[in-house]
C-alpha cells in the first residue's frame, strides 16, 4: 500500500487528475459560497451582459449574463454540482450492475454466462449515444432519466471486463486452494476473487465518471436532460449555441468546464492504471 | 476461410438480431406520451382518436402487437413516419448514403493519418515526434467527437469563419443526383465545383469524427510496431544493414497490421455511432440527424426503423471484422 501511495504521488497523471477532481468537488460543495448570484435569478434589464474582457460589462457579472440576465459564472459553478452528482451516482450504479453480472457470468459459466454474454452482444449492437437518447426520451427528461440512461447503456463496459478478469482469476492457484479447503462458491467469489478485481474496477470507475459527464452534456445538448432552467453544463452549451454569433463565450465557457473535467477523470483513470497495474508498470 | 467458421459466425448473428428486435420493441412500447397524441389537432373527437389508434394497431394486446410488428419488420414494412408523413424506408434509404459517405471518409482519413503518425513515432523513437504523437493521441482520445465537433464550430465556423458548419452542400449547387453518394457521383461526373462544395462541408464533421480513431490507430500501431521491432527477424534485417525506414515498412509493418486492423474495425463501430451527434451538430442530412429528430418528435415508426438500421449495420460490421481478422490470422481460422 505504501508503495502504491508512493507511486501515485510520483505519477503526473494521477496528480493532475486528482487535482481537477478535487477542484470539481470543492466547487460543487461550496457552490452557494462561491457563486456571486442565484443561478436562477433573472434580470431581464441586464441580459447579454458581456464578460469582463469586453467593453460595457457589469462588474458584478464577471463572465456576463445569458439571454434572461442570469449570471453565467454562478450557473457554471452550480453546474459543477450536477456534473459531480451524475458522475458519482451514475458511474457507481453502472459499475455495480455491470460488476455483479460480470462476476456471475465469469464464475458460474454455463447457461447463465451464455445468457449474460448474449445480452451484452445485443446491447453492443446499438450505438451507445442513440440508445441513451432513446432511453432518456422514453423515461422522460430529468436528472433521474440521465442517470438511468447512463446505467442502462454503460453497464456492459464493466460486465465484459469483469467477466474476462474472473475467467483468468478462476484458474489461479489461490482459488483452487480455497475450493480444496471447502469454502463455498459465493464466499470464494466475494472474499477471494473480488478483492483482486479492485484495481481494475477503480480504473474503470474513474474513466466511467468522465463518460457520465459527457453523456449528461450530450443529453442536455439534445434537449433531453434536466429541466431547461437548471444550470447543467450541457444545457449551457445548447443555449450558447443559439447565440453563437453574438456571444461565443456562452458556449465556450461550459465547454471548457466539461473538457477540463473529462481530461481530469481520464488522467486520473489512466494514471491509476499505470500505478495499479503491475504488468503495465514494469 | 473454411465455410464452417463463416456459417457459425453468421448463425451467431441471428439470436443477436432477435434480441435487438425485442429490445427495440420493449423500449418503444413504454414510451410515455401516446405517439397518436402528436398527430391529432387539439380538440379532436374521441372516435377519431380511436380510429387512428386502431389504424396503427395500438389498441391490441402487446404480444399481438409484437407478432405483427416482427412480421412487418422482417418483411421490411416499417410504415410511415408520423412527423414527416413519408414512408420510413424511403426516408432512411435517402439519408443512409450521406451517413455512409461521412463515416467512410472519416474512417479513411483516420486510418491514413493514424498509420503515418504510428510509423513516424516509431521511426523517431525517443525524440520529439514520438512525444508529439503521444500527446496528440492522449488528447484526441480523451475528448469525444461530440466536443471536437462543437470546438470546430466555434473556432473555424464562428471565430475564424473559414469553413461551412451546416449542411452537406451549398444549396445553390444542389443538382439532380442519381444516387445518394454525392461526393463519388460528382467526381465521376467531373463536376468539380460541386465536389469542392461537398468537400468543404465534409471537412469539419469528418475531422471531428476521425480524431479519436486517428489517435487509437496511431497508438496501437506504435505499440505493435515496437513489439515487432524486437523480434528476431527484425534484428536480422538490421544486422544485414537494411535502412530503418525499410525495416519498419517492409518487415515490421505487416506483422503490426493485425492488431491495428482489428482495432480499426471495432472503432469504426464507435465512429458510426458518433455520426448521430456529429450530424446533429453540423445539420448534416444523414440518418443520425434523422434519428435525433425522430426522438424529439416521438415519431415511433421512424425511431424504431432508424435504431434497427444502426443495429443491423453494427452487427454486419462486426461480422466483417471477424472475417477480416480470421483471414489475417490463421490461428483463429483453424481454432
Amino acid at each position: 500500500m505504501a508503495e502504491v501511495r508512493h507511486l501515485s504521488l510520483g505519477n503526473g497523471r494521477v496528480l493532475f487528475g486528482a487535482a481537477v477532481v478535487l477542484l470539481l468537488a470543492a466547487v460543487a460543495f461550496a457552490a452557494p459560497l462561491l457563486a456571486p448570484h442565484d443561478p436562477l435569478e433573472q434580470d431581464l434589464l441586464l441580459s447579454f451582459s458581456p464578460p469582463f474582457w469586453r467593453n460595457g460589462t457589469d462588474a458584478s457579472y464577471l463572465l456576463g449574463t445569458d439571454s434572461l440576465g442570469r449570471d453565467i459564472l454562478s450557473r457554471l459553478i452550480y453546474g459543477a454540482r450536477i456534473a459531480l452528482t451524475v458522475a458519482l451516482v451514475a458511474a457507481t450504479l453502472a459499475a455495480l450492475l455491470g460488476t455483479a453480472l460480470g462476476l456471475l457470468s465469469g464464475y458460474f459459466g454455463g447457461y447463465l454466462d451464455a445468457a449474460i454474454s448474449r445480452l451484452v452482444d445485443v446491447w453492443m449492437s446499438f450505438p451507445p449515444v442513440l440508445l441513451s437518447v432513446v432511453l432518456a426520451a422514453v423515461v422522460g427528461a430529468g436528472l433521474k432519466a440521465v442517470i438511468l440512461a447512463i446505467i442502462v447503456v454503460d453497464w456492459t463496459r464493466f460486465c465484459r471486463i469483469v467477466r474476462a478478469e474472473v475467467l483468468v482469476q478462476r484458474e489461479q492457484d489461490y482459488v483452487a486452494a480455497a475450493v480444496t479447503i471447502g469454502l463455498n462458491r459465493w464466499r470464494i467469489l466475494w472474499v477471494e476473487i473480488l478483492p483482486n478485481l479492485v484495481p481494475t474496477l477503480l480504473v474503470l470507475l474513474t474513466l466511467e465518471m468522465g463518460v457520465a459527464v459527457i453523456v449528461e452534456a450530450i443529453l442536455s445538448f439534445v434537449g433531453l436532460s434536466v429541466a431547461s432552467d437548471a444550470p447543467t453544463w450541457g444545457g449551457l452549451i445548447q443555449e450558447g449555441r443559439l447565440y453563437i454569433n453574438q456571444a461565443w463565450w456562452m458556449m465556450a465557457l461550459p465547454m471548457a468546464c466539461i473538457i477540463t473535467t473529462v481530461l481530469g477523470f481520464n488522467a486520473l483513470g489512466d494514471g491509476l492504471r499505470e500505478v495499479l497495474d503491475p504488468v503495465l508498470r514494469r | 476461410m473454411p465455410l464452417a467458421y463463416l456459417t457459425k459466425r453468421l448463425l451467431m448473428a441471428v439470436p443477436t438480431l432477435f434480441g435487438v428486435a425485442i429490445v427495440v420493441f420493449v423500449l418503444l412500447r413504454v414510451v410515455p406520451g401516446d405517439p397518436i397524441a402528436m398527430m391529432i389537432p387539439p380538440g379532436a373527437r374521441e372516435a377519431d382518436i380511436g380510429r387512428l389508434r386502431a389504424l396503427y394497431g395500438l389498441d391490441q394486446p402487446i404480444l399481438v402487437q409484437f407478432g405483427h410488428w416482427l412480421a412487418d419488420v422482417a418483411s421490411g414494412k416499417f410504415g410511415s413516419s408520423i412527423s414527416l408523413r413519408q414512408p420510413v424506408v424511403g426516408l432512411i434509404l435517402s439519408r443512409l448514403p450521406a451517413t455512409l459517405e461521412l463515416a467512410l471518409a472519416a474512417m479513411m482519413l483516420a486510418t491514413a493519418v493514424g498509420i503515418l503518425l504510428g510509423v513516424a513515432a516509431t521511426f523517431w523513437r525517443g525524440r520529439w515526434p514520438e512525444a508529439a504523437v503521444d500527446g496528440f493521441a492522449g488528447l484526441a482520445m480523451a475528448i469525444p467527437d461530440f466536443l471536437w465537433g462543437l470546438m470546430f464550430v466555434l473556432a473555424l465556423g464562428v471565430l475564424l469563419p473559414v469553413l461551412p458548419i451546416s449542411g452537406r452542400i451549398d444549396p445553390r449547387l444542389e443538382t439532380n443526383f442519381a444516387t445518394g453518394f454525392y461526393l463519388l457521383e460528382s467526381v465521376l461526373r467531373g463536376e468539380f465545383r460541386v465536389t469542392a462544395s461537398l468537400l468543404s462541408h465534409l471537412v469539419l464533421p469528418m475531422v471531428a469524427l476521425a480524431l479519436p480513431l486517428t489517435a487509437a490507430v496511431a497508438r496501437v500501431l506504435k505499440s505493435a510496431l515496437k513489439e515487432a521491432m524486437a523480434q528476431d527477424y527484425v534484428l536480422m534485417a538490421r544486422a544485414r544493414g537494411f535502412s530503418p525506414w525499410r525495416i519498419i515498412w517492409r518487415e515490421a509493418f505487416r506483422n503490426a497490421l493485425v492488431p491495428t486492423v482489428t482495432l480499426s474495425g471495432v472503432q469504426f463501430a464507435f465512429l458510426l455511432g458518433g455520426t448521430v451527434l456529429i450530424e446533429r451538430i453540423f445539420s448534416y442530412p444523414g440518418i443520425g440527424n434523422l434519428a435525433i429528430g425522430a426522438v424529439i418528435d416521438r415519431d415511433l415508426p421512424l425511431i424504431q426503423a432508424v435504431v434497427l438500421t444502426f443495429a443491423v449495420l453494427f452487427i454486419a460490421l462486426n461480422l466483417v471484422i471477424d472475417m477480416t481478422y480470421a483471414l489475417l490470422n490463421p490461428r483463429i481460422r483453424h481454432g
